[in-house]
């Protein structure tokens, strides 16, 4: 399997064990990823509120590169996935709108082709699930998650709007943690906020509502006797990691709920040491994560 | 018709006169699939128990009384049919026992008996606190006020609006701060604040600009686009304030909603990809280096994000200066960063909004009796550049 691959602006930068652990996993799953280094940031919906051509102009130009190489695109980021959905929403509803946003990619030689060979972008969740296969992913686990208890955490922009994500031909994209979860040999953790929003959005405008969003939900998580979530996107990390002593002051409880991203659970599964995957970077400790796990690695 | 099965409607229960406090209760009712959950409750309520209490009148998602949340989601129970809600709650476990339908009150709001919920103080009040009426200039005219009806084209999706409160039941800034002004009536601010008749434009925005809970308290979550049985799509019209407030009436609020916004353009036109660093300063106190002072609030914010920022640096999560220092992020290799820029000056001349509300989806081919009866501008395409 060979991916044209949009890593995303946080996975390189807070979240550098993100598309540090995606290299990994890749290797390990035998997926080829060619990175689209000359692409831009998806926007994140921030620049469609200032002006939707723009972010529409933005995201073209990320997809006419992928289109260059012949392949399909992937990105490991929720917020990506549903910025760069809702602009090929756009673009796709209406030729003379995409002939107008393709005149200013001209001059850099790209152009974006509605359906071109087959083009389409998706999360790595969606990829593992739909393109992958759950059960070539079980061939591939040396180490089974057994013993961990494992909270999803979706991250709004793969779960809503459901008409702009592809949900009428995929209708169960919003189990697919779940899926993945089970997969690896975990056990799924129902709680009430795994399709919630993180707050991450408004952390600079309003942090109370942010936090306490961030907050609650982990709250909930460990109430349910979550060891861990995982989320497939960077954003939320922040919010539900980064943010965590932060957040535990706004819900006034201790926290503390190791936050993995999506290839570090499955990396795990797969061998690869916590330390591999860039655990020790997080902020809430993962230390113990590992101890949970009753499997031996093969 | 196809044949009745039955079904099992596990309904969240409340009598404020019993003094037990909620709980929850299982029916049983017999219907075809393709009738709909309302019609489950009233088939309840006829053959088992009377006092089961449930708002509702048309039956046709016109009148907006029968919002509920059904399997956790906000929607109007007329609108659900009741064979998709009971597939849609078993699908992740179809080999084990049928799971029963669940049918709670709205949420965000005071329950007043069974599914009936006061919409008082979390819905009205907040209606009431937009002024949802015309402000004109106090002349009145001879007969009605004349305005082109492409000029209304932009508010018709806030129009559409039926007060059920089903995004105020879904809104995930609302559960976390009840003084969030909230969808229905941010969706219905819009509807004054882009009707030309308007006068009060600019005083509209800045009060909603300006307030903590007002329209940078939305978290950008899309639970109320998903909840609509309208289309009104109330967090689009609340981006569509943002952008009125911020970029057309030039007002600086007090949140850091306009300068995070102008601070992310400037940034991705300048390196392609986000300097995150860069964009919390420039969010809290944009011109920072020496061009101007930042307000108490700013240094508030940036102090307040420090702890954050020396943990980060303690694991080694922003070990590198690129992360932690503002402006050193690298840009996009080769001439990339110029073409960005370009796309930048290119559609900053004008900036097309494509509302796909409006003009449909006309590449998709439309089944026949639909294009009958389709108005004509909806098979219009965007409006070209000027």
């Amino acid at each position: 399997m060979k991916l044209a691959y949009w890593p995303g602006c946080v996975s390189r930068g807070f979240t550098p064990e993100l598309h540090g652990s995606m290299a990994l996993v890749a290797e390990r799953l035998e997926i080829e990823l060619v990175t689209l280094d000359r692409a831009n940031c998806c926007g994140a919906g921030v620049i469609a509120e200032h002006n939707q051509e723009l972010a529409d102009t933005l995201n073209a130009r990320t997809f006419a590169l992928a289109q260059q190489t012949g392949l399909s695109m992937m990105n490991i980021c929720s917020t990506c996935q549903g910025a760069q959905s809702e602009c090929q929403q756009r673009l796709d509803a209406d030729s003379a709108y995409r002939a107008h946003i393709n005149e200013a990619l001209a001059g850099e030689g790209l152009e974006y082709v509605k359906d071109g060979g087959g083009f389409e972008n998706k999360n790595f969740l969606w990829v593992l699930v739909e393109d992958y296969g759950l059960e070539r992913l079980k061939t591939k686990v040396t180490r089974p998650l057994a013993g961990l208890r494992v909270g999803p955490f979706y991250g709004c922009y793969v779960v809503r709007p459901k008409h702009r994500l592809g949900y009428e031909e995929h209708p169960e994209r919003d189990l697919y943690l779940e899926y993945v979860i089970e997969a690896l040999g975990g056990e799924v953790v129902d709680y009430d906020g795994s399709r919630k929003c993180c707050g991450f959005p408004v952390i600079t405008m309003n942090r109370e509502t942010s936090l306490r969003q961030a907050g609650t939900h982990l709250g909930d998580a460990l109430d349910q006797g979550a060891d861990c979530l995982v989320t497939p996107c960077p954003l939320c990390h922040l919010n539900l990691d980064m943010q965590q002593p932060e957040a535990a002051k706004i819900v006034d409880r201790d926290l503390g709920l190791a936050v993995l991203h999506l290839p570090q659970l499955v990396g795990l599964a797969l061998g690869y040491k916590p330390k591999q995957l860039g655990m020790s970077l997080h902020i809430a400790s993962t230390e113990w994560v590992e101890e949970r796990l009753t499997g031996v690695p093969a | 018709m196809a044949e009745a099965q039955s079904y099992t409607l596990k309904v969240r229960r409340f009598k404020p006169e019993d003094g037990r406090g909620p709980y929850w209760q299982e029916f049983e009712v017999d219907l075809d699939p393709t009738l709909s959950v309302l019609d489950g409750l009233l088939q309840a309520k006829d053959r088992e128990d009377g006092s089961l209490s449930v708002r509702c009148s048309c039956r046709a998602a016109i009148c907006g009384s029968c919002g509920v949340k059904i399997n956790g989601q906000s929607t109007l129970a007329c609108l659900t049919q009741i064979g998709e809600a009971h597939e849609h709650v078993n699908r992740r476990d179809r080999d084990g026992d049928a799971k029963p339908i669940t049918v709670e009150p709205m949420g965000n709001m005071p329950v007043v008996k069974d599914l009936v919920t006061d919409m008082e103080s979390t819905h009205w009040e907040k209606i009431r606190r937009v002024t949802p009426w015309l402000l004109d200039d106090g002349d009145p005219p001879e007969r009605e006020r004349i305005v082109p009806p492409e000029s209304m084209v932009d508010i018709t999706q806030t129009i559409a609006c039926i007060q059920c409160g089903a995004c105020v039941s879904a809104c995930l800034s609302m559960e976390v701060d009840p003084d969030f002004i909230g969808p229905a009536a941010l969706a219905k601010a819009y509807r004054f604040v882009g009707d030309p008749r308007d006068v009060e434009t600019r005083e509209r925005l800045y009060d909603l600009a300006q307030d903590p809970h007002g329209i940078y308290d939305c978290t950008h979550c899309f639970a109320c686009v998903d909840a609509c049985p309208k289309g009104v799509a109330p967090m689009d019209q609340i981006m569509r304030l943002r952008r009125r407030a911020g970029d057309d009436e030039g007002i600086r609020d007090r949140n850091n909603g306009h300068n995070h916004e102008l601070a992310f353009v400037k940034i991705i036109e300048k390196k392609g990809t986000l300097d995150e660093s860069l964009l919390l300063q420039e969010s809290y106190a944009p011109g920072i280096k020496g061009k101007l002072i930042p307000k108490p609030a700013a240094i508030k914010g940036l102090v307040g994000s420090l702890p954050t920022a020396v943990r980060g640096l303690r694991t080694g999560k922003m070990r590198s200066l690129s992360k932690l220092i503002p402006g050193v992020h690298p840009k996009l290799p080769g001439d990339a960063q110029g073409h960005v820029k370009r796309i930048h000056e290119h559609a900053e001349e004008h900036g097309d909004e494509l509302n796909l509300y409006i003009t449909g989806e006309e590449d998709v081919e439309p089944e026949p009796d639909e294009e009958k009866l389709s108005p004509p501008e909806a098979s219009e395409g965007p409006k070209e550049p000027e």
